[in-house]
């Protein structure tokens, strides 16, 4: 059985200024929306508060529970319907840390039942102010460093630079160390050391590098932007969702490169470049579709049967999945043939 | 050419190692060895990160050292103004003369190697600090104590493997898996448990409290009803001089109090204390909360007491608990809580097993159509695949958390990655036709490299993702590390073996792919 005859050509490359048009159209767009929402939706491991997750043992309504929430003198507590349909789960978050250090959680069961309709608490996620403002920042520095990492790797095992991006790498980092010592906030450390490696590559002329870190930003923008739009919490999972989505949207990226450098070796002679690039997507498009297809497969699984919990990092494995398999074709291959205007 | 034996008996045996390390997390019973573990998130437990407040530490030394100094000046006959407290670790000292310079020195060196001293902005006065080093000793020593007393503490709570490890500089991260009272267990792990007897100060007015007394309400007090009671603030006799603190039942009407026993020079204090102050009031303060004042009816010698309340069993039992396993050198905070239910947790379990058993089930059969012949191979390599993660799981004794279920199923995704770009060089290999062994030599030949770029890259996010994550992310990141790993291992060598068994005989089979 074959999804992609061979000798499909299928023009990639002639499509490639609506590509970028388009992504540049989704990545501006993330970032309006970014700006709109003030920033990602900061979940309880992020933004600090405390979350439960309540059960009751028949059906209600969330507006009583928000109003049994009220008298009990909470000013507002945000309730979510949380579960499959029947089941009466709701989630619980509190911004405000104050109710924590007395009994509170100990009489949240009984504040919250209904006379004939208790309610149990499932779970109980408390992040203090502290520990959230650390979590953030490590969740942003291991973005960071998993993509200079990547980029190190790809600069050393595509044009065998491994000197060259390891001394750039390792002066990024301790820029970035420095820098955090003078308390300079994570983000804009990131941003500053993001633009600084892109300047980098250009000059040192790393193509692969610039195409692979350039489809990686393109990948993690437009999925936090779609995040956003569907309001969508950012917890722990989701940075854990993202880093795969690097790792994984990368795979990809690789695979087609290699293509690439090996087709240079033979058919530089008959092709131009573009020529060749196309003709490389093509030759690997039939692996990239059957293994997104097989990814989003179990993905997909995993989202309509793994319960409420691990919804949202499922949700967000399959979108990235797929803005990932896109800019494999579309935008980091493509990438290349920037330079030849340079 | 017939495959060489060693690989094929490298595989048999990955398998057969794999197996017994996988079988007895499903049949604890068959044979003896470690099951695979499950985080909190999939068997329930609480996770706490607790910060001790370690200035608190330094500056309950201080207010000591400030009590020592001027003892020791009285004994020397210095005479001072004011010793008093003025920093966390710092405290002024003001002297009467000039002439007692040279003693005071002489004393702070002599007696007090940890302090030093400056001049102070006016005469006579000097500002005393604590040295640096001691200062971060204190902060050390009290985390080490505070770490071992919740440690003692739980261990009498009774909880099965709980993990109980000091994080960062200030901080200890206790994990208790399968607890079913969290609420009860903070507290018991919480409570400073500094238990002090002060005497009541009976002729004071609350209104115009004296310096030497201080105001105390009674543990049962509510918003509405408080009773306040003033108490002299020096206290000779605190819980550091327990030697045990048990519950026992009141034979009047059963209820439980805690009766707990001095050591000798605690049992000298109590026996002074009380032959001194017959007729007054002796209040129990547990972490400022008067627990019961009792009138002191006669001189208490041999060192037992009682501590009385209107407990519940449970209440006095963990009372009994903290008083034995002694007091926090420093309050400690809650900063990172999570608790999941046994419930929530087992359910999390079957919806990831299910999703896995679907998720698997779809990726094998597309395989099987896709690729028939060869889709059989890859299908018998991702089913050693997941044998390999639950072995490797197994054996590092890693933990298995409910991000890391979603890994295995990611991984199953990903690891007919490997097959798939193998079969497609076979096919190419094929049309541009050579024999079918040399395809399937070629393919594989081809195709190993860009499967180890590939993967080195998820497995530099996998990585990076380790060491920054907790808990569950972590597991998340063990099971994809596993998950690349093994998918090497079983597309790279596993599958080769299978198609050089099958196709490497003498006549030339058509290759099913």
């Amino acid at each position: 059985m074959e999804f992609i005859k061979p000798g499909t050509n299928i023009n990639f490359i002639g499509q490639r200024k609506t590509a970028f048009f388009l992504s540049l159209f989704l990545i501006i767009a993330s970032i309006l929306t970014l700006i709109a929402h003030k920033g990602p939706k900061y979940g309880v491991d992020f933004a600090g508060g405390t979350q439960f997750i309540v059960e009751y043992e028949s059906a209600i309504s969330t507006g009583d529970v928000r109003q049994k929430l009220i008298d009990s003198g909470l000013k507002s507590p945000v309730i979510q319907k949380f579960g499959e349909e029947g089941q009466n789960q709701f989630q619980i978050r509190l911004l405000d840390s104050e109710h924590l250090d007395n009994s509170f959680i100990k009489n949240l069961s009984n504040v919250i039942s209904v006379s004939n309709n208790k309610a149990n608490i499932l779970s109980v996620d408390m992040v203090g102010p502290q520990v959230s403002n650390e979590l953030r920042s490590k969740a942003l520095l291991a973005i960071f460093y998993s993509l200079l990492f990547i980029t190190i790797y790809i600069s050393g095992r595509f044009e065998m630079k491994w000197g060259e991006s390891g001394v750039i790498a390792g002066s990024l980092m301790g820029a970035v160390y420095l820098l955090s010592l003078l308390n300079i906030s994570i983000p804009y450390l990131i941003l500053f050391a993001l633009t600084a490696s892109l300047i980098i590559f250009w000059y040192r002329d790393l193509r692969f590098a610039m195409g692979a870190i350039c489809a990686l930003i393109h990948d993690v923008l437009i999925t936090v932007g779609l995040f956003s739009i569907l309001n969508i919490e950012f917890n722990l999972p989701i940075i854990a969702a993202i880093l795969t989505i690097i790792g994984y949207s990368l795979n990809d990226t690789i695979i087609v490169f290699d293509r690439i450098r090996e087709n240079l070796k033979t058919e530089k002679e008959h092709l131009s470049l573009g020529e060749l690039i196309n003709k490389s997507i093509n030759e690997t498009l039939s692996r990239t579709i059957l293994t997104s297809g097989t990814t989003l497969l179990v993905l997909i699984a995993l989202f309509v049967l793994g319960g409420s919990i691990i919804h949202d990092f499922s949700l967000a494995m399959i979108t990235g999945i797929i803005i990932g398999t896109y800019s494999s074709i579309f935008i980091a291959s493509p990438f290349l043939l920037a330079w030849k205007s340079k | 050419m017939r495959p060489i034996p060693w690989k094929a008996i490298i595989v048999i045996s990955a398998i057969i190692i794999s197996a017994v390390l996988v079988v007895p997390t499903f049949y604890p019973d068959i044979w003896p060895h470690k099951q695979i573990n499950l985080g909190l998130d999939l068997q329930g437990g609480m996770h706490l990160i607790m910060q001790v407040d370690t200035d608190k530490a330094v500056e309950n030394r201080t207010e000591r050292l400030v009590s020592s100094v001027r003892e020791e000046f009285k004994e020397k006959r210095i005479r001072y103004k004011s010793v008093v407290k003025s920093g966390i670790s710092k405290f002024d000292v003001t002297i009467d003369s000039k002439d007692d310079f040279n003693a005071f020195s002489e004393i702070l060196k002599k007696q007090f190697p940890e302090l030093s001293f400056q001049k102070g902005n006016s005469e006579n006065k000097f500002v005393v600090s604590m040295k640096e080093e001691e200062v971060k000793n204190i902060k050390k020593l009290s985390v080490d104590q505070a770490l071992e007393t919740i440690r003692g503490r739980i261990d009498e709570f009774g909880v099965s493997e709980p993990d109980i490890r000091r994080q960062g500089d200030n901080r200890i991260l206790i994990q208790l898996p399968g607890i079913d009272d969290p609420e009860r267990a903070k507290n018991l792990i919480g409570k400073t448990a500094q238990l002090e007897f002060k005497l009541v100060d009976e002729k004071a007015d609350i209104d115009n409290l004296p310096m030497t007394s201080e105001i105390a309400y009674q543990i049962s007090d509510t918003e509405n009803k408080k009773t306040p009671f003033v108490l002299k603030k020096s206290t000779t006799l605190t819980g550091e001089y327990l030697t045990d603190a048990k519950v026992n039942f009141d034979t009047q009407f059963n209820d439980p109090y805690v009766s707990i026993e001095f050591n000798s020079k605690g049992a000298r204090i109590f026996d002074q204390l009380t032959a001194e102050n017959i007729q007054k009031r002796l209040a129990i303060v547990l972490d400022g909360k008067v627990y019961s004042a009792p009138v002191i009816q006669d001189r208490i010698s041999g060192g037992k007491a009682q501590i009385t309340g209107s407990f519940t069993v449970e209440e006095a039992r963990d009372l009994a608990i903290v008083l034995r396993a002694g007091a926090l050198p420093a309050p400690v905070k809650i900063i990172e809580e999570r608790t999941v239910g046994p419930t929530l947790g087992a359910d999390s379990i079957k919806k990831g097993l299910i999703s896995m058993a679907v998720g698997g089930s779809l990726v094998i059969i597309f395989m099987a159509i896709y690729y028939s012949g060869a889709g059989l191979i890859a299908n018998f390599a991702l089913i050693i695949n997941i044998l390999l993660i639950g072995a490797g799981l197994a054996a590092f004794q890693a933990t298995l958390t409910l991000p890391g279920i979603a890994g295995m199923i990611l991984t199953i995704g990903m690891a007919v990655d490997a097959n798939v770009l193998i079969f497609e060089r076979i096919r190419e290999e094929l049309r541009l036709g050579v024999s079918t062994y040399a395809a399937i030599s070629n393919g594989f030949e081809r195709a190993a490299l860009t499967i180890l770029d590939a993967n080195v890259t998820t497995l530099i996010a996998a990585i990076v993702l380790f060491q920054f994550g907790t808990g569950p992310v972590k597991g998340f990141a063990v099971t994809l590390t596993l998950g690349i790993l093994s998918s090497l291992f079983t597309a790279l060598f596993v599958s080769r073996v299978i198609f050089d068994y099958i196709y490497s005989g003498k006549g030339t089979k058509k290759l099913s792919i």
